[in-house]
């Protein structure tokens, strides 16, 4: 199950005046949560577009309750890519943005389109997708099911006690595992053996 | 801004001034040639890869853009 977000935003400032400060955009009073900024890689491909990917490494808060639940993943900051197509000749700039550790616990992916603003050539806009998406999903799901299963499976053995002693108090032969009849033969043979021992011996006494 | 190794920060950012100055005044007026960052880039890059690896930071075998490309295009 994914969380998705679409926003749009619109800056004042020119596309060129944006994609320039793209790069220059932190530190900055908002970004107390980003520790470090890196260009892992970049290149000018052949038909004159930018290709960059920034590493940042962010602290990773969480509220009380999840730090908690998830103890091991508290000590340690969030690393981020951020891979950028910057294409000057359409004026357009293209993010994807996505952390790569912490995964197992949740993914955030967030894609971002700038171009011309389309009222004002003079302004730009940022159209803002995101995806949010958490294994853990997956584990609640799974312990439903199993928790289903064995709910049915218990629903079969009740319909089956019952029946057993409903026919038990009927009177009626029910249906018993081997092992049952076995041992309730045996108890009778004892029984009958005993039954013909104590015979035998009042026979015997009565001839004397 | 630092870098996530601490022994780049100033090498990065050198290469971010050198950047900087050739994206706003070359590379968005239409001149991606001639990039004059090379060598300036090509220290921080050893430095600081260097860092991701001692940090086990997992950035190898990421395809570019890879999982944006699969993700659909929303209806506008």
């Amino acid at each position: 199950m994914v969380k998705y977000f679409l926003g749009q935003s619109v800056l004042r400032s020119s596309w060129d005046q944006v994609f320039a400060a793209f790069w220059q955009r932190y530190p900055n009073p908002y970004s107390k949560h980003v520790l470090t900024e890196d260009i892992v890689h970049r290149e000018v491909t052949p038909d004159q577009k930018l290709l960059s990917r920034r590493l940042l490494t962010k602290t990773n808060r969480m509220p009380r309750w999840a730090e908690r639940l998830f103890p091991a993943n508290v000590a340690h900051s969030v690393y981020i890519l951020e891979d950028s197509i910057v294409d000057p000749q359409n004026q357009t700039m293209t993010t994807f943005t996505w952390n790569i550790n912490h995964a197992r616990l949740m993914v955030v992916e967030e894609r971002c389109v700038y171009c011309v603003n389309s009222d004002n050539s003079g302004w730009t806009e940022i159209r803002r997708e995101a995806w949010v998406s958490s294994s853990l999903f997956g584990v609640s799901r799974a312990v439903q099911e199993f928790g289903l299963a064995r709910f049915k499976s218990n629903v079969t053995k009740t319909m089956k006690g019952f029946e057993y002693i409903l026919a038990k108090l009927q009177g009626e032969a029910p249906s018993k595992s081997l092992v049952e009849t076995a041992k309730e033969a045996k108890e009778k043979a004892k029984d009958l053996a005993s039954k013909a021992a104590t015979k035998k011996q009042q026979q015997q006494q009565q001839f004397v | 801004m630092n870098s996530v190794g601490e022994a780049c920060t100033d090498m990065k950012r050198e290469y971010d001034q050198c950047f900087n100055r050739w994206f706003a005044e070359k590379f968005l007026k239409g001149d991606g040639s001639g990039d004059p960052c090379t060598d300036l880039f090509k220290r921080y890059q050893q430095c600081v890869q260097k860092a991701i690896k001692e940090k086990e930071i997992p950035i190898e075998g990421l395809e570019f853009m890879g999982r944006g490309k699969e993700k659909p295009e929303s209806s506008s």
